[in-house]
């Protein structure tokens, strides 16, 4: 069968940070570009982020770019690449200064310079004491970011195809992404989408678990597209828990309220964090501060009736902080839980937020693979940017703040690669395959022609209380191998979900169904990979190997669908220009 | 377990020749507070040909707005206790239905890219970030939190007899956002391509638009600044 063919030399799948900080580099350099989202781009999961985005600006104390890529390091347990570590933090202030150029609309001091305020692991003098390193639009600074960079793409003239849905990824027989298959929403019409460059910006996948923060759209698309074109993902068993969700809906509550000055109590009162990290106490790393909690409540100690949860407490801040720099958190504690934060301690649970592994690329957003003794080939034509990606800059566990600049910065360095790669290496687009849209198209045909199979929302919440229960805050070999035999039967059973709906126009039960296609991959490799990792790093915490082992795990992991096979490839111990910062124990 | 009884607007251009309503009945769960909630169930588990738009389900997206029992809201953000019953929900009002609770957007968005929504200021940059007081900051407060949702554009009886012509309270909310930036250089342009019978002067303060933000913003307010900009500038 014969589809629709549209041409662009760079296509962009996904409207959040990532992919319109790329949009805007491309489309100004003339490139013709298109941008593909699920929803308006402004609806992007990235206007949740509340917090700030890290720069040592310095505007408040001392700081550089060197104490926060330490702190970078440091987070991600040393499983991040030191060179991509370097090329971010030392990007960072600029990116900031871009971004306030692009109008975002930051808080000021009284100086007028952008405001900062202090965030969880960001610390001065190589661990010292806790620094004011994050950028904020009070509580809102994603969504600040976000429609800033939108504005900016309207006034670029960027072409964007809203509400399309990327399916596939389109490889020729050398092995060069050379386009994806796409749904138009609208019409239920695919087409193919010829590119000389196909960038990844779809976002993270936290639906594979039952309490999340992520949005129902961040259903790990772009991962489950590499992963079916027979690329590798990275570090996918890297999960980060926030300590601060909401208990009973997920809801994030910032750290920036911890920022703030806000801390945590336990069910006897007690400021528990002091005994885990005396340091930097409630502003620990946040793998520290959600397994504290985690063992608070595993020994009884947690609060309310059921003690199934902890509080956290910013009352002491008064009402005009409250109401100046985190007045999302009031209106969100006001809607969800009938509480005023101003007056009452709001209860909290760690809760799944944010995907540190993805598709593996380098610091210049070209997605790397191996390819014979290569453990870092280049994939013609292929690249990826924010959280969907694995650069590799959060390693083991993401800093706070730290994704938002990740998105602006590798953002833009995917669209610097991008414009190189076209205008002098790639002048003409290379020829489709006659199958291109075959294995697309045959996913499509046995969705539609299955009347029979389950119904997605129960194989979903199976799948999400497997992942709540084999593979969160702590993990063991038994619980995961179990958890490995659980979900692959999942796995299986989502092979032949059905949908009773099999219209055209606007079908969001086959959205959501080959949505699902790709999410149950994410859950699978997460499992599997979890399982083979015999160490505790960053956010992966084995209670049966509780020490990290740099001997034998101080590796990334590359999981590929295909008989579900993993290989290991070094993480990269040389920087740009500054000394390698060598392995210490995290103490924060 | 409490059950909630439901009457949706339903209408696919492939198989209806006009719109009708179909009735539903739910099971809510004490952790089912949110009318969002009680669409998910009924898609997830009764008819999951039922469409509409969500995603963040906290507020901060815009995806979802309806028209519930006559009033424009966000499903994540209305409680379910307190609605009458049978709660009817219908798409936003004054635009084009595209399917069931999903309509098309474009000449709302249309709109919004016509106050040329981002900063204009052609002066060199600076190395590092222009300066800007708190104060000044303030005066952004109350208008860069809205999420385009469009409940208050779909509200107001001029957007639905002119969505072509007069911006809407949404649009013209950005509007004043940007003639408010101290960094931004555009404000008598901007007031420029506003001094027209129908793009401003269409709004006859009936302040449908600030009764139905979801996010307590207040386009009134900011299209009577502009309106006082105005006359202040022609005196
Ligand atoms: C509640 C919350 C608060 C956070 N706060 C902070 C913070 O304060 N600071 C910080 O640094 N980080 C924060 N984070 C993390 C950070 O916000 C995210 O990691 C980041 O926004 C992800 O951006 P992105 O551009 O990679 O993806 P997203 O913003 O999620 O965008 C993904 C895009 O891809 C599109 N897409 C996906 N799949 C497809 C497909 N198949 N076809 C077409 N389009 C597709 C979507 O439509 C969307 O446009 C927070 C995260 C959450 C959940
Ligand atoms: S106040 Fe103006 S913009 Fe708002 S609803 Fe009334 S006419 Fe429309
Ligand atoms: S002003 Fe309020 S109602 Fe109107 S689009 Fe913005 S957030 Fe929605
Ligand atoms: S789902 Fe995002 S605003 Fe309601």
């Amino acid at each position: 069968m014969s589809l629709p063919i549209m041409k662009y030399e760079a296509v962009i799948v996904g409207g959040g940070g990532a992919g319109l900080r790329a949009a805007l580099e491309l489309s100004e350099a003339g490139v013709k570009t298109v941008v593909l989202s699920k929803v308006f781009p402004t609806r992007s999961h990235t206007a949740a982020a509340q917090g700030g985005i890290s720069a040592s600006l310095g505007n408040v104390e001392d700081d550089n770019w060197h104490w926060h890529m330490y702190d970078t390091v440091k987070g991600s347990d040393w499983l991040g690449d030191q060179d991509a570590i370097e090329f971010m933090c030392k990007q960072a202030v600029d990116a900031v200064v871009e971004l306030e150029h692009f109008g975002m609309p930051f808080d000021r001091l009284d100086n007028g310079k952008i405001y900062q305020r202090p965030f969880g692991g960001h610390m001065s003098d190589f661990g010292k004491k806790p620094v004011r390193r994050a950028c904020a639009v009070a509580d809102r600074t994603g969504h600040a970011m976000l429609h800033a960079l939108y504005q900016r793409n309207v006034k670029a003239n960027t072409h964007f195809l809203v509400e399309w849905m990327a399916l596939d990824l389109i490889k020729n027989k050398a092995g060069d992404v050379i386009g994806i298959t796409a749904l138009e929403m609208e019409t239920g019409q695919v087409y193919i989408i010829q590119a000389k460059a196909v960038l990844f910006a779809t976002g993270g996948a936290g639906r594979i678990y039952q309490a999340s923060t992520n949005a129902f759209i961040n259903t790990g698309d772009g991962v489950g597209m590499t992963l079916r074109a027979g690329f590798p993902v990275e570090d996918i068993e890297f999960w980060q828990f926030h300590p601060t969700g909401l208990s009973g809906s997920g809801i994030l509550i910032t750290e920036g309220v911890r920022g703030e000055g806000g801390y945590l109590l336990n069910g006897n009162g007690e400021r528990f964090m002091e005994r885990y990290a005396p340091t930097a106490k409630d502003l620990a790393s946040r793998d520290v501060v959600a397994r504290a909690m985690q063992i608070e409540i595993n020994e009884g100690r947690g609060c309310g009736p059921k003690k199934d949860h902890v509080l956290l407490k910013l009352d002491h801040l008064g009402k005009d902080v409250i109401e100046q720099r985190l007045p999302g958190i009031r209106e969100i504690c006001l809607q969800f839980l009938g509480l005023d934060p101003i007056k009452e301690p709001i209860p909290i649970i760690p809760t799944c937020h944010y995907m540190m592994g993805g598709i593996p690329t380098n610091y210049k957003a070209e997605v790397v693979v191996p390819n014979g003794d290569n453990m870092e080939s280049r994939v013609d034509g292929f690249y990826a940017a924010g959280e969907c990606a694995c650069a590799s800059v959060h390693g083991a566990n993401r800093l706070g703040t730290n994704s938002l600049l990740d998105l602006v910065v590798f953002g833009k360095s995917a669209a610097i690669s991008m414009i190189d790669f076209i205008k002098n290496h790639h002048k003409e687009y290379k020829e489709l395959p006659s199958d291109a849209a075959d294995f697309t198209l045959n996913r499509l045909a046995k969705l539609d022609n299955n009347t029979t199979g389950e119904a997605i929302a129960d194989v979903r919440t199976e799948m999400q209380i497997i992942m709540q229960q084999h593979a969160s805050v702590f993990r063991t070999d038994t619980v995961l191998l179990d958890g490995v035999a659980k979900i692959e039967a999942v796995a299986k059973r989502a092979d032949n979900v059905s949908i009773k709906d099999k219209s055209k126009v606007f079908n969001t039960a086959r959205v959501e169904a080959l949505e699902f296609a790709n999410t149950i991959e994410v859950a699978v490799a997460t499992m599997i990979c979890a399982q083979a990792r015999k160490e505790s790093r960053g956010a992966h915490a084995r209670l049966d190997y509780p020490e990290r082992d740099d001997v034998n795990f101080m590796k990334h992991t590359l999981y590929y669908k295909d008989g579900r096979k993993i290989v290991y490839k070094d993480v990269h111990t040389t920087p740009l220009t500054v000394d390698y910062i060598q392995p210490a124990k995290r103490i924060y | 377990m409490k059950k909630m009884k439901f009457s949706v607007y339903r209408y696919n251009p492939e198989t209806d020749n006009k719109p009708y309503y179909k009735d539903y009945e739910v099971e809510l769960e004490a952790h089912d507070t949110k009318l969002l909630s009680a669409l998910i169930k009924i898609k997830d588990y009764q008819d999951d040909s039922v469409s509409f738009r969500r995603s963040c389900r906290e507020g901060v997206c815009g995806s979802d707005a309806l028209n519930i029992n006559g009033r424009n809201g966000l499903a994540c953000l209305t409680d379910l206790a307190g609605l009458k019953e049978p709660v009817i929900l219908r798409p936003i009002p004054g635009l084009p239905v595209i399917r069931d609770l999903i309509v098309d957007m474009t000449q709302f968005f249309n709109q919004y890219n016509s106050i040329k929504p981002y900063v204009i200021d052609d002066r060199p940059m600076p190395e590092r970030e222009r300066l800007q007081s708190p104060q000044e900051r303030n005066e952004l407060n109350g208008v860069i939190e809205c999420i385009l949702c469009a409940c208050c554009s779909t509200a107001c009886p001029s957007f639905w007899w002119n969505p072509d012509k007069f911006v809407g309270p949404a649009a013209l909310l950005h509007a004043y956002r940007f003639i408010a930036d101290s960094r931004d250089q555009a404000s008598s342009l901007r007031l420029d391509e506003l001094n027209d019978p129908y793009r401003l002067f269409r709004c006859h303060t009936i302040m449908n638009c600030a009764d139905v933000c979801p996010k307590h913003l207040n386009p009134t307010r900011a299209i009577g600044k502009i309106k006082e900009l105005m006359v202040s500038r022609a005196v």
